[in-house]
């Protein structure tokens, strides 16, 4: 039986919620340790050996390796724990949201500018079946 | 006895602080970021207070998910810049109010709200980000700060409501405090941005001006929002305007509105910004 979910109908979002996290404890819990300097650079040295510390899914680990930052929202991951990985990579948070929502950097940049993402028309799954 | 006197409320992209920390106050991009702050900077040096209670998040620094605490009151004597993944904010360390916090936290536990309290940890760029845009550059802060960090990075963060009353109950603890001491709070976050999904990037200038309209003159209803409001309405980050309603809850129910200012955008955010003084505070 799986619980109703109200916010299941908010289209492109979600939710972090218990399960998620539990979904994503070892995933958050190795981006965790990209925090620390030393810890990086071992990672640096070997992704697949040091991913292999933290008995994550292999679904969250191939991504980790793909940096498909969309897919491990999906499945455990939080943008605050996800963004100490991409920091690896010298990427800030706002290359990441453009490339989650299937923009280019200087596409999404000029987005903000402009006022950002209106809710109108992204309020609801139904709004989105429409323009599909 | 001491008493909350003001309310700081102001967003805490991190994105500010480095902007800040590299030099990049004039630039056209950030300009507008920082001259929102111009009036409270001064405003707050004329109100010199001795305390301030920062109501924030901390974002998978001091707390990952091996414990997730949903309200921590900071009673220890400092906290340092955490490491952030590019190494510590260059700002000076935090000292807190031992005393003062230890009271809080007896007062607010026995009217039954029941914090978690941390003598070590390290702030992020959600409590010194918000200390730049006030204080600047000092050599070291200028009062005391005490630590609030809420929980609104795991699902379900406490309700509005929850927070608005935690704030009235924080009022009473603080004017129940004999020595006499000036105190401000603050709230931070949001206001409205998503940084997760398609849907990245989300802004509803229209809600977010509405939402300051109700802290200001209306709390009770500003409690009242729901969850589902807040991420459907504001994005999935959105729902940290929830800290704010701690620090309304601790004013009184008349304020007067100081400062207000609002711009987008700062990184992925709405930057809001409001200034409230009880009515009865005669500065």
């Amino acid at each position: 039986m799986t619980e109703e979910n109200p916010f299941d109908d908010i289209p492109g979002t979600t939710l972090f919620d218990a399960h998620k996290s539990r979904e994503g404890y070892h995933l958050n819990m190795f981006c965790m340790s990209m925090g620390d300097a030393a810890s990086r650079e071992e990672f640096k040295q070997d992704e697949r050996a040091y991913l292999a510390r933290y008995p994550m899914t292999e679904e969250q680990r191939d991504c980790v390796l793909r940096r498909d930052a969309l897919r491990l929202i999906e499945i455990g991951g939080n943008i605050y724990f996800l963004a100490k990985l991409f920091y690896v990579d010298g990427r800030s948070v706002r290359s990441v949201c453009a490339a989650m929502s299937g923009m280019t950097d200087k596409e999404y940049e000029q987005m903000m500018l402009d006022g950002g993402r209106s809710p109108e028309g992204n309020r609801s799954k139904s709004e989105w079946a429409q323009s599909a | 006895m001491a008493k909350i006197v003001a309310s700081v409320n102001c967003s805490h992209v991190p994105a500010i602080g480095a902007a800040w920390d590299l030099g990049k106050t004039e630039q056209p991009y950030w300009q507008p970021v920082f001259k929102g702050f111009d009036y409270s900077k001064k405003w707050i040096a004329d109100l010199k207070p001795d305390v301030v209670i920062l109501v924030y998040n901390d974002h998978a620094s001091a707390f990952s998910l091996e414990v997730i605490p949903t309200f921590a009151l900071g009673t220890g004597a400092e906290f340092k810049p955490a490491d952030e993944g590019w190494g510590p904010r260059p700002v000076p360390t935090v000292h807190g109010h031992p005393k003062l916090a230890s009271h809080i936290a007896q007062s607010v536990i026995l009217d039954e709200f029941d914090l978690t309290l941390v003598n070590k940890m390290d702030v992020d760029h959600g409590l010194t980000v918000p200390l730049t845009l006030m204080f600047g550059q000092p050599e070291a802060w200028p009062c005391k700060v005490i630590p609030l960090a809420v929980n609104v990075v795991q699902y379900p963060p406490p309700t509005g409501n929850r927070c608005y009353n935690l704030g009235k109950a924080i009022r009473r603890a603080v004017e129940a405090y004999p020595e006499d001491l000036r105190v401000v709070i603050f709230g931070t976050g949001g206001m409205s941005h998503q940084l997760q999904g398609k849907r990245a990037g989300l802004i509803n200038k229209e809600w977010d001006n509405n939402f300051l309209d109700l802290l200001t003159h209306d709390p009770g209803k500003a409690a009242k929002i729901p969850f589902i409001e807040y991420v459907r309405e504001t994005g999935s980050e959105g729902i940290e305007m929830v800290m704010w309603l701690v620090s309304r809850g601790a004013l009184e129910d008349k304020v007067r509105e100081k400062h207000r200012y609002y711009h987008v955008p700062a990184s992925n955010t709405a930057l809001g910004h409001l200034i409230l003084e009880n009515e009865s505070f005669k500065g």
